[in-house]
């Protein structure tokens, strides 16, 4: 027997992880992770370099493969399914297939240097949801418009900014119109002056209700955007709760410290 | 008599017989290249595959083919397949056995060249919900494909030369006839100077276009 989904209902989070973990050789980089994050909800995760963060993202679209434990997407199971009891990977074709609810956010963008803004945006919706030309090049049309750059439909990567690259990528993800969003670091690789344009789209993508799940560096949009911000180090959440809790009056000696160091820079 | 006697004698006839050469010189060139870059491009995957035995396999592919003499190889297919009942003509083994040696080369300009593009862009194509051969197909390849141009061109021109081989399996090609040709005139130096200038002739456009691609990857980068 085939097993894919654990509950169902209107209760359900969007997002379920449930202890998991990942080693790369002797190193833990994540140490037994617990988190739920529900529809429409904003999750920023914070902390220093090396905890784990970015690692945490990739997992739940199992860039990398989990060293134990499970993610379940919408009360799907995430990159495995039970046979008999027994946990299996998914096939290539199967994992293709679970990704395409889940959009992902590149701090290097990642945008492809041989297609146009456009054709950036519409060969997912062409290849993979197998859209027509031109239904695929309207749905591209509406959400780079969306990101304020409409006007650039016919531009090479290397012809944006740094910034506009990112919004391209953005338009990219939510051509796809995922279920859920992860944004890692999405703005740390951008000049100072080009970061507001990136927040600006992400805060509209939050305003619209969008699920989201954002490592980042920036304390104050964090603050701003999110519902709850989780303080992970070392591979484990340290403290999570709304941003009031956890940015101006945190519990933990670990949060402080971080948030202290933050703000002395 | 002296060289250029021999040149102003008999050169337009040492030249219109090996030109009846050239036709099947540029065939084998263009179906082995062919064969070549088909090859190739399979045995380049299996070398990147998650499976360990196809990675062992094309390996050794690989390792066989570049380490023996393309000669042997041709011999093999030309004078081994009948024993097991394939009888190929010196064509078809000659585009065989050089599109089989040039593969194990071409697999390798492929592998520098899909590995020369940045893993980012795989992962995005992945996370865009695109299936690995499907990210190769659209995202990976087309970006190879312009750093691979200048290695492939230049792999064209060695694949040329090594045509010169195929007289051994029994291929009327340049060098066959150049053999004849001075078995018939007894003409050595002349004769075989002439073969080489009619390679330039093909191996120098080549040798420019191959450059003027290296200098737009250049530029590209």
């Amino acid at each position: 027997m085939i097993k894919r989904s654990s509950e169902t209902g209107d209760n359900q989070p969007l997002l379920k992880i449930d202890n998991l973990q990942k080693k790369f050789g002797d190193l833990v980089v994540l140490d037994g992770i617990d988190l739920e994050v529900h529809r429409g909800e904003k999750v920023s995760i914070i902390g220093p370099s090396g905890s784990g963060k970015t690692t945490l993202l990739r997992c739940i679209n199992y860039l990398e493969k989990p060293s134990g434990g499970h993610i379940h997407i919408d009360g799907m199971l995430i990159g495995e399914k039970q046979i008999n009891g027994k946990y299996v990977h998914l096939s290539d074709r199967e994992l293709a297939e679970e990704r395409r609810g889940i959009g992902f956010v590149f701090q290097r963008f990642n945008l492809f240097p041989h297609l146009t803004a456009l054709g950036n945006v519409t060969i997912a919706p062409q290849k993979v949801l197998g859209l027509t030309r031109d239904e695929a090049e309207r749905r591209g049309r509406d959400m780079l418009t969306k990101v304020g750059l409409g006007h650039k439909i016919d531009e090479y990567p290397e012809r944006l900014s740094g910034g506009q690259q990112q919004r391209v990528a953005i338009a990219r993800v939510l051509a796809m119109q995922p279920k859920l969003m992860l944004f890692d670091e999405a703005t740390s690789a951008l000049d100072p002056e080009l970061i507001g344009e990136v927040l600006r789209v992400m805060r509209q993508l939050a305003d619209e209700g969008s699920t989201m799940v954002i490592v980042t560096h920036e304390i104050q949009f964090a603050g701003e955007v999110s519902d709850r911000v989780i303080f992970m180090d070392h591979g484990k959440i340290v403290e999570q709760g709304p941003p009031r809790d956890v940015l101006f009056n945190p519990q933990q000696p670990r949060t402080r410290e971080f948030l202290q160091h933050i703000q002395e820079r | 008599m002296g060289f250029w006697q021999i040149i102003n004698e008999k050169g337009w006839y040492f030249l219109t017989s090996l030109l009846g050469g050239w036709p099947a010189t540029v065939t084998v060139a263009v179906g082995s290249l062919v064969f070549a870059l088909f090859i190739g491009l399979i045995i380049a995957l299996l070398r990147l595959s998650n499976w360990r035995v196809l990675r062992i396999l094309s390996t050794a592919y690989v390792e066989i083919f570049r380490g023996t003499p393309a000669l042997v190889q041709l011999f093999v297919i030309y004078f081994g397949l009948p024993d097991v009942g394939l009888e190929p003509s010196p064509f078809q083994a000659a585009i065989i056995g050089l599109g089989l040696n040039g593969a194990a080369y071409m697999s390798e300009i492929y592998r520098a060249g899909i590995e020369s593009i940045h893993r980012g862009q795989m992962e995005a194509a992945l996370t865009l919900g695109m299936t690995p051969i499907r990210a190769m197909r659209y995202v990976v390849l087309p970006q190879a494909l312009r750093t691979m141009l200048p290695p492939i061109t230049s792999f064209a021109i060695v694949l040329l030369k090594d045509t010169s081989l195929v007289f051994a399996v029994g291929v009327v090609e340049i060098m066959a006839l150049t053999r004849n040709l001075v078995t018939e005139t007894l003409q050595s130096a002349p004769i075989y100077i002439m073969a080489g200038l009619l390679y330039l002739c093909m191996t120098i456009p080549l040798s420019r276009f191959a450059a003027r691609l290296e200098r737009q990857r250049q530029a590209w980068q």
